[in-house]
């Protein structure tokens, strides 16, 4: 029953669709033709990248991870993040779950805030085709601030948010 | 498609030395992956269906003609709200700028919407709360709608 309650908007969706369908074919069956493509590239790329974070939570010692991704990581937590972040491919909610098992193998939330940032900036898989569409100005300049904006952000909720109230939810979800 | 290949080719390789090594944790590694999976898959069957029906809905000429050359502080603010609804892939977001742009949608208002569109996202702020608690998941999506906002007055600057 569970089960079934999480699909609840995928399922009034459906029926939206449905009511759609009765009323124009053509958009229904675009609709269908989007979803069905961007659904299937997902599949193609979640498996690999959960495979590996679930590799990651069972190897990585709790203190390694810390030393590239804790508070005092430095300049190695800012490039081990950016290549995490930036390898990966997918919406920026297949990171929540990633950051998770950062956090709780002892990533800093400085880097975790970095980490989702920079994965909502810069993906390696598609910077050639943002260049190509907007030019090397444009993407240099959407990489460059986000980054730097990001990190600065970081450093402000390391300030303002204790690790406390985060790993509460993390404990409770985990 | 090249990425897909070359994440499938180091998770498989990590995978077979993690089984070689001790097939237990690998098999706890693959049953985390597993669960982590079927976490999201509700969400993201939802939030693929629900950019398929804006898409075809709100077709990129209409988009265009309403963050046209032309529209302003009022285009910019329509970008943040559309681009803030949910998170969409950067897969789908640079080509979707791209025809925006080609169907006269201005420059400035289409970075404001795709940079909001990647990390901006009201339909899966539940989820988010859910994960890193409400402090932190409000937190952080005003701060992308910040970045966002302050990218397009960048680029609006610089490049026009």
């Amino acid at each position: 029953m569970t089960k079934l309650k999480e699909y609840r908007f995928f399922f009034i969706l459906l029926l939206g669709l449905l009511i759609i369908a009765f009323i124009n074919h053509s958009i229904a069956l675009k609709t269908i033709q989007i979803t069905g493509k961007s659904i299937l590239d997902m599949l193609f790329l979640l498996p690999p990248i959960f495979i590996l974070v679930g590799l990651l939570d069972q190897w990585v010692k709790k203190e390694s991870l810390i030393r590239y991704m804790g508070e005092k990581s430095g300049i190695y937590g800012v490039f081990f993040t950016l290549l995490l972040a930036t390898v990966a491919a997918g919406p920026l909610y297949i990171a929540f779950p990633i950051a998770v098992v950062l956090l709780k193998k002892g990533a800093s939330v400085r880097y975790i805030v970095f980490f989702l940032g920079a994965w909502s900036t810069v993906k390696l898989p598609v910077i050639v085709y943002e260049i190509t569409s907007f030019g090397y100005k444009f993407t240099l300049i959407h990489i460059f601030f986000g980054l730097v904006f990001y990190y600065l952000t970081g450093i402000l909720f390391e300030k303002l948010m204790t690790n406390k109230n985060l790993k509460y939810d993390i404990k409770k979800k985990v | 498609m090249i990425s897909g290949i070359i994440l499938y080719t180091i998770a498989t390789i990590y995978l077979g030395i993690s089984f070689i090594k001790d097939k237990y944790k690998t098999k706890a590694a693959i049953l985390s992956s597993w669960k982590m999976f079927r976490n999201v898959l509700p969400d993201l069957l939802a939030i693929m269906l629900f950019i398929g029906l804006a898409l075809s809905l709100f077709t990129p000429t209409l988009i265009s003609s309403i963050i046209g050359e032309t529209s302003g502080l009022l285009g910019i603010i329509y970008s943040t709200i559309i681009g803030s609804i949910a998170l969409v892939p950067s897969f789908i977001v640079f080509p979707l700028g791209h025809t925006l742009i080609q169907n006269g949608a201005a420059l400035q208002q289409v970075a404001v919407l795709m940079s909001t569109m990647m990390s901006v996202g009201l339909v899966t702020l539940s989820m988010e709360q859910k994960t890193f608690g409400r402090r932190f998941a409000y937190a952080r999506n005003i701060s992308a709608i910040i970045m966002s906002l302050l990218f397009g007055l960048i680029i609006g600057v610089v490049m026009t």
